[in-house]
């Protein structure tokens, strides 16, 4: 084990080699230098990730103050630069909406900075906790594999979109800077610094996003960047509130938490609408779906591992501080409704990327409501969340756009019989489909930890939960299971090609889809080590979470799907093969038919998309309709509690 | 007696019959003859059935379709012609477009003549069909015949 | 009782009283037809006859699922019955159904492609209200173990009526019984064929009514937890509900996939949703 020192050396390194390899990539071109350079860099983060990991596994969080006092000062001008920019980038395009937020934003953070000055405090800038430890190697890990996964897939992008600016330099330097302010944002304890990297990190998916230059593309850079920047307002609003009434000793993360609901629940209400705003949530959520213009290892980057888990992240650690009140059920709320809702939409879309976008921002909400309940056993399922979400979300977005770039097509209608195509490819995505919502995989432990969870919590609002995760998980296992139906219904077997995929796509993906069987292998050892200490730690008394039986019942079923497949070639020896039945003439070619007047026909099938249902234009209206409501509520009640 | 004696499924199909035999042979399961007493159901899916029940002459467009449905249909089955169309073609036999009987097609192991034929000697015709059955099972199980 | 001697009972015996009840309720169908009907035994003459036939199949994988289906079934009804956790049934058994659905996607055959998407609707009607079902259950017993639901002294359907009376119109839906047979039916000549089982043919036909016979049981079980320890009331419940079932089977015909769904879940807010709220205030 390292010294306290050496762990502080690692985080500072952890923040601060991404941003190296950063600068390196976008001063130096050459496509081998980078090559070398983002696998290096890649390598390097996720061993060190995995120290920090493993550091975290102490009994109690370890605190740092940077020695060198200049740096807040150089914070303070870094805020400045990046509103600066995005003023500059606004006026450009005219989008004044953007620049009067970040203008109000700017005049807020001086009035903190002038709050600062007159009262410097000494809190320590960074910490490493056992959550800080699990963000961390999500991002080091899985954002490292993304990277290296993009290496292969832009050089693809840029020939199958040869009008696009090849500004692959930047591209991979802004991924970089975006893990090096994603490690800042969860090693900061200082909230002023946490705010900072914050920004970096919008700024950043403003830049991803953009990267196609596309007028939609623009148009939605600056979506997300708006919605951003209108949740990022409410921190310094909330440095306001913390500087004026309680003086700068509690302008820690955690000095913040442990000082009780009574003085932090303001704060953590305004920083929770940040949190929201950035998780995607309901009035937010579209810029989400927006993003999904960008090429597909952004969409991975920022809807798996980082950008939204940051959301969540802040909003998990004020989650003791929710714990009963009215703010946290209200946040609560949002989070169920955004599930349900966004789960519903997802039925109705047959673009892969944007299910996958509506899966997300629905078990995000999953996630919020969580956190928004606050117990002990809710806080669980959260983190559990979002590891197995992280792991599985990136796996699925990685396959898509790896098959995206083999037929050419988004479309899950055009994934038909994928499996006789690229099979090793197809059962990459089962599994990952398979970790969103079937038995005894991830997301599903989760979800059966939230309903325990729920159904003791703040009654009558945590049985509320209980109902829309109720509807939530049959609306899940409806969009899922038609796409991997879709996968596997084979018409007339295609020729097997998955020749073409670069070596690195297809290593990064069998390594995703290990650690995805993995962890659900090894959530109990996660959850021994790592979660049940941190939140012995919050809450003092946790009781257990999750008997050993069910675990063994568990793992049972995990064994018995695993072992299954093995017994599919003696199946496929038994039977004799006959056309399927098609009440007619069969064609020489048995997915055609001879019809009516004797004209050929082929087969078409498609699913059910249900749009009158759940279609996406009527029930995002519904649903952003009960966002703003329930936002505006917190706000009400942000304003009058800060009144009394 | 095997299983397959007691619970025999079937299809039933119309190939250009005039609907007279087909009346008949649905009024097999109305509750006065009720054959599914013999466990006898009607699954309108040859991948599901055991019987193949036939009605008319068969004519040049559905021959192709009596074709795939005795093809779909998985071993042991039989094929039950009902009715004098279905037998030989009957009064149709010389038409221009009737081939003249199920057996031009397809090998038939039970006919049940008439016209129409009678519900009774179409249920006689199905339980005789079903000593069939047993018999192309045994004959199955020996790998004499049955691979489709 | 032993969990794994449990297990296994539930494992052995299950077939048996699930084909004496599907037996007896072909019966009666037929009795309210002014039949006679099979012999009691019929649905084992016919799993017995569609293991002897040869077996056809589109791809060899349809049976592969289907034989995950069955065994996911067994292992959903084995893990009832030892007392296991309650949600940890429900989401094995959607598991199971997952599997029929794939194993009905795979063939590609237009008949059981529409019957897959309609298994996966009902799917979706039912899942919310038996997820509040076993929440209702877990506040009237304070546990999510059956095995603890399985000891209450008193009635919990006393407390739970609106999540009973949920969970019976959605077990129509389970039992495959019109008006809610949209994926499959047993009754013949339907506009979809035989829907999602179109393609299974002997052998792996025969997993498949093996597979719906375990979970008529487990359904079967799940009125049980309603009872509690009254097991002689139970037994009646269980009478009464079934011959209701049969009798709607049979004066009812097949409704839009729409109304089933829609009415499914609005029945589901009203008296299960609407239930287990009005339980968390008290």
């Amino acid at each position: 084990m390292l010294s306290n020192v050496r762990y502080m050396e690692l985080l500072i390194f952890l923040i601060l080699f991404p941003l190296l390899i950063a600068g390196l990539i976008t001063l130096i071109h050459g496509e081998n230098f980078r090559r070398g350079a983002v696998i290096c860099g890649a390598v390097l983060v996720g061993i060190a990730s995995l120290f920090a990991l493993m550091g975290s596994v102490t009994s109690h969080p370890i605190f740092y103050s940077v020695p060198v006092g200049i740096i807040g000062i150089l914070i303070f001008i870094g805020d400045i630069a990046i509103s600066g920019y995005i003023i500059f980038v606004s006026t450009k395009a005219r989008q004044y909406l953007v620049t009067a937020i970040t203008i109000i934003q700017l005049i807020l953070l001086c009035a903190v900075e002038y709050l600062a000055l007159s009262d410097h405090a000494t809190i320590p800038e960074l910490f490493l906790d056992q959550l800080s430890g699990i963000m961390a190697a999500i991002i080091g890990i899985i954002g490292g594999l993304i990277c290296v996964y993009a290496l292969g897939y832009m050089r693809e992008y840029h020939t199958e979109h040869p009008e696009r600016p090849d500004k692959r330099p930047q591209f991979f330097g802004i991924m970089f800077l975006f893990l090096s302010a994603m490690f800042g944002v969860v090693f900061s304890n200082n909230l002023l610094w946490l705010f900072f990297f914050w920004e970096i990190t919008t700024l950043c998916s403003y830049l991803l996003i953009r990267y196609p230059e596309t007028d939609e593309a623009i148009k939605n850079a600056f979506r997300a960047l708006l919605f951003n920047l209108v949740g990022g307002a409410c921190i310094p609003i909330a440095f306001i509130v913390i500087f004026l009434s309680h003086g700068s000793d509690l302008i820690g993360l955690h000095e913040l938490v442990v000082a009780g609901p009574g003085i932090a629940l303001i704060p953590a209400g305004l920083i929770g609408i940040a949190g929201l705003a950035k998780s995607a949530q309901f009035p937010f959520s579209s810029w989400l779906v927006g993003a999904m213009v960008a090429p597909t290892p952004v969409s991975a980057l920022l809807h798996s591992s980082t950008m939204v888990k940051a959301g969540v992240y802040i909003i998990a650690r004020f989650a003791p501080v929710f714990e009963g009140q009215l703010i946290g059920i209200l946040i609560a709320l949002i989070g169920g409704v955004t599930f349900l809702a966004a789960s519903a939409i997802a039925i109705s879309q047959s673009n892969a990327k944007k299910v996958l976008a509506y899966s997300t921002i629905a078990n995000l909400g999953l996630i919020v409501a969580c956190c928004g309940v606050g117990t002990a056993e809710a806080l669980w399922a959260a983190i559990l969340l979002i590891i197995f979400h992280a792991i599985a979300k990136s796996l699925l977005f990685l396959s898509v756009g790896t098959v995206e770039h083999q037929i050419h097509s988004r479309d899950i209608e055009d994934m038909t019989g994928l499996v006789t195509k690229m099979p090793r490819i197809t059962m990459i995505i089962l599994i990952g489909i398979a970790g969103m919502f079937l038995a005894p995989f991830g997301m599903l432990i989760s979800k059966w930890a939230s309903l325990h969870a729920f159904v003791e919590s703040v009654p009558p609002f945590g049985i509320l939960l209980v109902i829309i995760i109720a509807y939530g998980s049959g609306i899940t296992a409806f969009f899922w299971a038609k796409w991997m139906g879709k996968l596997i219904a084979v018409g007339e077997p295609q020729q097997k090609d998955e020749s073409h995929i670069p070596k690195s796509e297809k290593n990064i993906l069998y390594i995703l889809s290990a650690l995805t069987i993995g962890v659900c292998f090894g959530f109990p050892i996660i959850s021994w080590y790592l979660i049940e200490p941190w939140l012995q730690n919050i809450y003092q008394s946790v009781t257990e979470l999750i008997s050993l039986s069910n675990i063994e019942i568990m793992f049972m079923m995990l064994f018995l799907v695993l072992i299954m497949p093995f017994s599919l070639a003696r199946f496929s020896r038994s039977a004799s093969r006959v056309p399927r039945y098609l009440c007619g003439i069969p064609e020489s070619r048995s997915t055609e038919f001879i019809g009516s007047c004797g004209i050929t026909r082929e087969i078409e099938l498609s699913n059910y998309y249900l749009d009158k249902i759940f279609g996406e234009e009527r029930l995002s209206r519904i649903s952003v309709g009960i966002g703003i409501f329930l936002i505006v509520l917190i706000l009400n009640i942000i304003i009058v509690g800060g009144g009394l | 007696m095997s299983y397959l004696q007691k619970s025999p499924w079937i299809i039933h199909y119309d190939a250009s019959s005039c609907n007279g035999c087909d009346i008949e042979v649905l009024a097999c399961l109305t509750p006065l003859y009720d054959v599914e007493r013999f466990g006898i159901l009607n699954t309108g899916n040859p991948k599901h059935a055991d019987i193949f029940v036939i009605t008319g002459g068969v004519n040049e467009i559905n021959k192709e379709v009596v074709k795939n449905i005795y093809d779909q249909m998985p071993h042991p089955k039989v094929v039950v012609a009902v009715g004098i169309c279905a037998c030989s073609g009957g009064v149709f036999k010389e038409c221009y477009n009737i081939s003249g009987g199920v057996a031009t097609v397809i090998p038939v192991d039970i006919y049940v003549p008439g016209c129409a034929a009678r519900p009774e000697s179409i249920i006689d015709g199905i339980v005789q069909a079903l000593s069939i059955l047993e018999q192309k099972r045994n004959s199955m199980k020996t790998g004499v015949e049955g691979t489709a | 009782m032993n969990p794994f001697l449990a297990a296994a009972v539930f494992i052995i015996l299950a077939p048996v009283v699930g084909i004496l009840i599907t037996g007896l309720d072909r019966i009666l169908t037929a009795r309210m037809q002014g039949r006679v009907g099979p012999p009691v035994l019929q649905p084992w003459y016919d799993i017995r006859k569609l293991i002897q036939k040869k077996q056809v199949a589109v791809w060899g994988a349809q049976s592969f699922f289907i034989f995950c289906y069955l065994i996911f079934i067994i292992f959903t009804g084995a893990l009832f019955f030892a007392g296991g956790d309650i949600l940890l049934v429900i989401f094995a058994f959607t598991l199971a159904h997952v599997f029929l659905v794939l194993g009905a996607y795979v063939s590609f055959s237009p008949y059981a492609h529409i019957g897959a998407e309609r298994e996966l609707i009902q799917l979706m009607a039912v899942e919310p209200m038996i997820i509040i079902a076993a929440i209702g259950l877990y506040q009237v017993n304070d546990s999510f173990l059956i095995g603890e639901m399985a000891d209450h002294p008193g009635m919990p359907i006393l407390l739970l009526p609106g999540v009973f009376l949920g969970f019976i119109y959605i077990l129509t839906f389970k039992l495959r019984k019109s008006p809610f047979d949209l994926a499959t039916s047993h009754h013949a000549h339907q506009e979809l064929v035989k829907g999602s089982t179109t393609e299974f043919s002997g052998r792996t036909l025969a997993m498949v009514e093996l597979a719906h016979i375990y979970e008529l049981v487990v359904m079967l079980g799940f009125i049980w937890l309603f009872f509690g320890a009254n097991l002689i009331l139970c037994a009646l419940a269980i009478v009464v509900i079934m011959f209701l079932e049969i009798l709607v089977d049979n004066c009812t015909s097949r409704v839009r996939w729409q109304d089933a769904m829609i009415s499914a879940w609005f029945v589901t807010l009203v008296a299960g949703a609407g239930n287990i709220f009005a339980l968390s205030i008290m």
